[in-house]
């Protein structure tokens, strides 16, 4: 077996509140190499930002806490490293666009002394030189005037330039590794094309390996490899970008996919929309976690949990449908007009 | 038949020029960012008007301005032919009641350390409507307009999606009866099948209690989508205004082209043309002269880095302004 850059197993995160503990994160298995682009989608809450959050092990604790698992990242295991040393890995090998800009940047300090702060941090050259860098930096991801710029506030910025001078500081360091989480949903077409263009630039300048989190299907068919479903803590399907596209097998997936807002949806009254909401996690629960949304679900969905199962050649799904057996093919209009 | 109608907004050559603070202190700033530098638009009763726009063209501010959570440097926004610069301060209260917001971000916008209950009940507890019981009733009628349910008036924003987290957004701008919402990005950050529960009910809403929305989005599918017209924004001023229809089907505006030609294709493995926009983002500190675009633009011509072009009449209900459009219409 080769070794991945990345190997995650079993990763397990809960959050204790009043009394009670929700599994956020539920076992999740990913693997890359260098130079690959993983996509994570999924439902909202549906753990993808605390699977990434886990992976940089910046959980809040209290109240999270990695119950389980092991994130294997060149060989090492860094649930076993020292705070120092993870500290270590995530300013030079591992860095993360954080889906809030506006709780990531510090509102008191101007955005220039920040992109500063950050590149002094790991490279050691001076004031003067860092800010030459932040100013190229901000220019990189689009920002005009970016002289101008660095001496303002986080708040005189508009919500887009804030998005893109997480991705410039991200981006800062050359990681091995990037985590993207929601990284262009605030931007318009023309500006998230050039931030694309440019992740794709500096992944095959040095190699790195992308994690892109996000809810926008155009960006996983433009970017991603391979591609995670994560729905209610659990990854429900798992497969190449192009087979999801051509072939999807979860229902969950197939509502996904249907939701989607194109230029043929105005002639429709309503969206389709996957009827219903993701079960509480803090509830001990049997059965599939989709089962009571799923137009498809059998009496064994709503008692048994399916396990991960590759039913085709490198594609992976949990649901009771699909086995190696017998498969059944993507209907749509399942969830159509549903209220 | 929106042109014979009264317009329930009116905004009239609106700018907002933000200074940028001098390195000296006290010494005035000289320097303005011009995030907003003459908008006019007509808002009708019971439409969707659809603001787009590169990121930073100042439609965010455009929303703040009409909010009245920031004033103008210039210019004016008129509610039901009433001034709202003009205003008292009581009657400032009564017209804020009227125009609310969805912000961008619905994981902000909330106070973590408040319960749902209290979240929603503050725009009626600021404006003393009611008592605790009525509101207590009111919190529950409106968490069940959008979805959500009575139990979940005790629980904490951490404890919701962000989905549901922007439904309560949605409830507390609806608790006062406004007339109009302004929507920020409502449904950016949120997945697709979310997206789409959010979008149906806001058109519910609208439906069934005459809403007149502003709704600014860079996802031009869902403009396309929801907006009955759409304004098309460019540094700080309106470019092109028109229905979804003229917009999309007649885009007379070369960055509009632009915009459109960057929707993702339906297969998306097909091989896309885009037209690349080249050329430096411009600053709206220092705006390009003549037509701010024409650094970027395939069809500049001389004129166009000397003289501002104006709003041009393509229809009744579609205007550009862009030099081209004149020259080709002599
Ligand atoms: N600090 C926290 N304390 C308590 N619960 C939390 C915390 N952070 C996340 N959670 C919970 O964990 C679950 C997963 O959240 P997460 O942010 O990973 O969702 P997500 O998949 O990223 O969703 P979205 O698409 O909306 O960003 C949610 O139910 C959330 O409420
Ligand atoms: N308080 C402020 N002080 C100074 N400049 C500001 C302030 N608020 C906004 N700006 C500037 O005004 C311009 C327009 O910002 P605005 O937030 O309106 O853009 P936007 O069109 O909403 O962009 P986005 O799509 O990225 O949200 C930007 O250049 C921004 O930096
Ligand atoms: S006015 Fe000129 S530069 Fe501006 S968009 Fe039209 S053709 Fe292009
Ligand atoms: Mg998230
Ligand atoms: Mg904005």
């Amino acid at each position: 077996m080769t070794e991945h850059l990345l190997n995650v197993e079993n990763l397990t995160v809960e959050f204790k509140s009043s009394g009670s503990t929700m599994k956020a994160v539920n076992g999740v298995n990913l693997q890359l190499n260098k130079k690959e682009t993983l996509g994570i989608v999924g439902e909202s809450g549906s753990g993808k930002s605390v699977t990434a959050t886990a992976l940089m092990r910046l959980i809040p604790s209290p109240p999270g806490k990695i119950t389980d698992g092991h994130i294997y990242f060149n060989g090492r295991d860094l649930l076993q490293l020292s705070e120092k040393d993870m500290r270590n890995v995530r300013g030079n090998d591992m860095s993360m666009i954080f889906q809030d800009p506006i709780t990531s940047l510090n509102p008191v300090l101007t955005v220039g002394n920040q992109i500063v702060e950050v590149i002094r941090a790991h490279e050691k050259i001076s004031k003067k030189d860092a800010a030459t860098k932040a100013v190229e930096m901000l220019k990189m991801v689009g920002i005009p005037e970016p002289e101008k710029r660095l001496k303002m506030y986080p708040h005189e910025f508009s919500g887009g330039m804030r998005q893109r001078v997480m991705i410039a500081i991200a981006l800062a360091c050359n990681p091995k590794l990037l985590i993207a989480d929601e990284p262009t949903t605030a931007l318009d077409v023309t500006v998230q094309a050039q931030i694309l263009d440019l992740m794709k630039k500096l992944q095959q300048e040095h190699d790195t390996a992308i994690i892109m989190i996000t809810h926008d299907l155009g960006v996983v068919w433009e970017l991603c490899d391979k591609v995670n479903v994560m729905y209610a803590g659990r990854t429900v399907e798992s497969t190449t970008t192009r087979q999801l596209y051509d072939n999807a097998l979860h229902p969950y997936t197939w509502g996904l996919l249907e939701s989607q807002i194109t230029m043929g949806t105005q002639e429709q009254e309503r969206l389709p929309a996957i009827p219903g909401s993701p079960p509480d996690l803090t509830m001990p629960h049997s059965g599939c976690h989709f089962a009571s949304r799923c137009p498809l679900a059998t009496e064994i969905c709503h008692h048994t949990a399916p396990e991960l199962v590759e039913v085709q050649s490198n594609h992976f799904v949990a649901c009771h449908l699909q086995s190696k057996e017998q498969i059944v093919e993507r209907k749509e209009g399942i969830f159509n007009a549903a209220k | 038949m929106q042109q014979n109608r009264e317009p329930i907004l009116k905004v009239s050559n609106l700018k907002k020029h933000f200074p940028i603070k001098s390195s000296i202190p006290f010494k005035k700033a000289t320097q303005f960012v011009k995030a907003v530098d003459g908008v006019s638009f007509d808002l009708y009763k019971g439409e969707t008007l659809g603001i787009v726009g590169e990121s930073g063209c100042g439609k965010s501010t455009v929303a703040r301005l009409i909010n009245q959570l920031i004033t103008p440097t210039e210019g004016k926004v008129e509610f039901n032919g009433v001034d709202l610069a003009s205003l008292k301060t009581a009657d400032i209260r009564s017209a804020r009641k009227s125009i609310q917001m969805v912000f961008q971000n619905p994981y902000a916008s909330l106070d973590p350390r408040k319960t749902i209950e209290y979240l929603i009940a503050e725009p009626l507890a600021i404006h003393g409507i009611g008592d605790d019981a009525s509101r207590k009733k009111r919190v529950v009628d409106l968490l069940e307009t959008v979805g959500l349910s009575a139990y979940h008036a005790k629980r904490h924003p951490h404890e919701f999606s962000g989905g549901q987290r922007q439904r309560i957004n949605i409830a507390r701008a609806l608790a006062l009866n406004p007339a109009i919402v302004v929507c920020d990005e409502p449904v950016s950050a949120l997945d697709v099948s979310v997206q789409a529960q959010v979008i149906n009910l806001l058109k519910d809403l609208q439906r069934d209690f005459g809403l007149t929305y502003i709704f600014i989005s860079h996802d031009l599918n869902v403009v396309n989508y929801m907006c009955d017209r759409i304004a098309v924004m460019y540094l700080g001023k309106v470019v092109e205004i028109g229905t979804y229809q003229e917009i999309y089907g007649n885009p007379q505006h070369p960055y509009t082209q632009a915009l459109l030609s960057a929707i993702p294709k339906e297969n998306p493995f097909d091989a896309k043309e885009r037209i690349i926009l080249s050329g430096d983002v411009p600053s709206p500190v220092n705006p390009p002269s003549g037509c701010a675009f024409h650094k970027r633009c395939r069809f500049a011509m001389e004129q166009c880095a000397q003289i501002q072009p104006m709003l041009d009449t393509v229809t009744d209900t579609h205007q550009v302004s862009c030099h081209l459009f004149r020259v080709n219409s002599l």
